[in-house]
């Protein structure tokens, strides 16, 4: 199991490099990331620089509230988001900011292209619940966490986001 | 040893509340913990936990000289001080429709009974004054689903109003 670093740890705040080598060194540390996002209860996703290694990875599942639309677990390295679409209004916590969530807006539907753990491109859409959590997970390697862009605690402003949804019906 | 307090100060609403409470607190030793405030029409009211060495008499005597000034009303309770101990709520629920009298008891005693605690509520008076409309929004937590706990509201509240009842999916990352 790693450590994870909770605010404000600089190392949180830092920009993650991209993975070079693709070998058993990096296996083995992506067992033992998915071991501690498993030990966290609720827990979606989980990057790299979380547990204080600075490279651009990330684990996401959403898989666990199978209602949402999802691709499963996800290794995700050197991700890029190329395309975004929409706006929404979500709830988001993290595990490095404990104790306290918050209102957060994501693009509603992403394209992402991202290696797998044999180096292999591959690319992704997805929307709502899984976009979030990939857009969560690809700010730590920005150096950024959901803090960064709270909108707000209350929920006022979700009024806008149900009168999207209406307005589409 | 320091004790908890919620201080609660009410009042009309005016620039400098917070900045007057708060000043004189922090002047005093105190240490704050969560706050929250609310502003409805032109009154005004602050929730704030304070931490405090000397006794509720000391601190009731740091702040009268502002509550005083911008003529609120004060009131001070021990408390336990608990912190790091959020409640995260999972479901929205959302109510609308003419204004009528009832709607927030009809509305919360469905969940008093189903056993929902309530996070936060907020309700507004919205439309014309000739045709209001009651818009109120809920957070909750508790085990009923959605789908569940709207069937029972919209047999509670019965026709003419709107509601609407949506898990609150949190993202854990």
């Amino acid at each position: 199991m790693l450590e994870v670093l909770t605010y404000p740890d600089p190392q949180l705040k830092q920009v993650s490099e991209p993975v070079t080598a693709f070998d058993a060194v990096l296996r083995d540390f992506v067992d033992r990331l998915e071991a501690t996002r498993l030990a966290a209860p609720g827990c979606v996703g989980i990057a790299a620089p979380q547990v204080g290694k600075t490279i651009r990875l990330a684990i996401v599942d959403v898989s666990s509230k199978p209602k949402h639309k999802n691709h499963g677990r996800l290794v995700l390295i050197n991700p890029e988001i190329t395309q975004w679409e929409g706006f929404a209004l979500g709830r988001e916590g993290c595990h490095s900011v404990p104790d306290y969530t918050g209102n957060v807006i994501r693009a509603e539907r992403i394209a992402l292209r991202a290696f797998d753990l044999d180096g292999r491109e591959q690319n992704f859409e997805m929307e709502g619940f899984e976009a979030r959590a990939v857009q969560h997970e690809l700010d730590h390697l920005d150096g950024l966490l959901f803090l960064d862009r709270l909108v707000s605690h209350r929920s006022d402003l979700f009024r806008r986001k149900n009168y999207g949804e209406n307005a589409k019906k | 040893m320091d004790k908890w307090y919620m201080v609660t100060a009410v009042g009309k609403d005016q620039t400098g509340i917070v900045a007057a409470i708060t000043g004189a607190l922090f002047d005093g030793g105190c240490h704050l913990g969560e706050a929250s405030m609310a502003r409805l029409g032109d009154s005004f009211t602050v929730m704030m936990m304070v931490r405090h060495a000397n006794g509720e008499k000391t601190l009731r005597s740091l702040l009268e000289a502002a509550v005083e000034k911008m003529h609120l009303h004060l009131h001070v309770d021990p408390v336990d001080g608990v912190l790091h101990h959020h409640v995260i709520p999972n479901l929205r629920i959302s109510v609308f429709g003419a204004d009528r009298p009832g709607i927030v008891a009809q509305v919360t005693r469905v969940l008093a009974s189903d056993g929902l605690s309530i996070c936060h509520l907020e309700t507004d008076v919205a439309g014309t004054q000739e045709r209001p409309i009651y818009v109120m929004h809920i957070e909750a937590k508790g085990r009923e689903s959605a789908e569940a706990l709207q069937s029972r509201l919209r047999q509670a509240v019965g026709a003419g109003l709107d509601v609407r009842v949506a898990d609150l999916d949190l993202v854990i990352g």
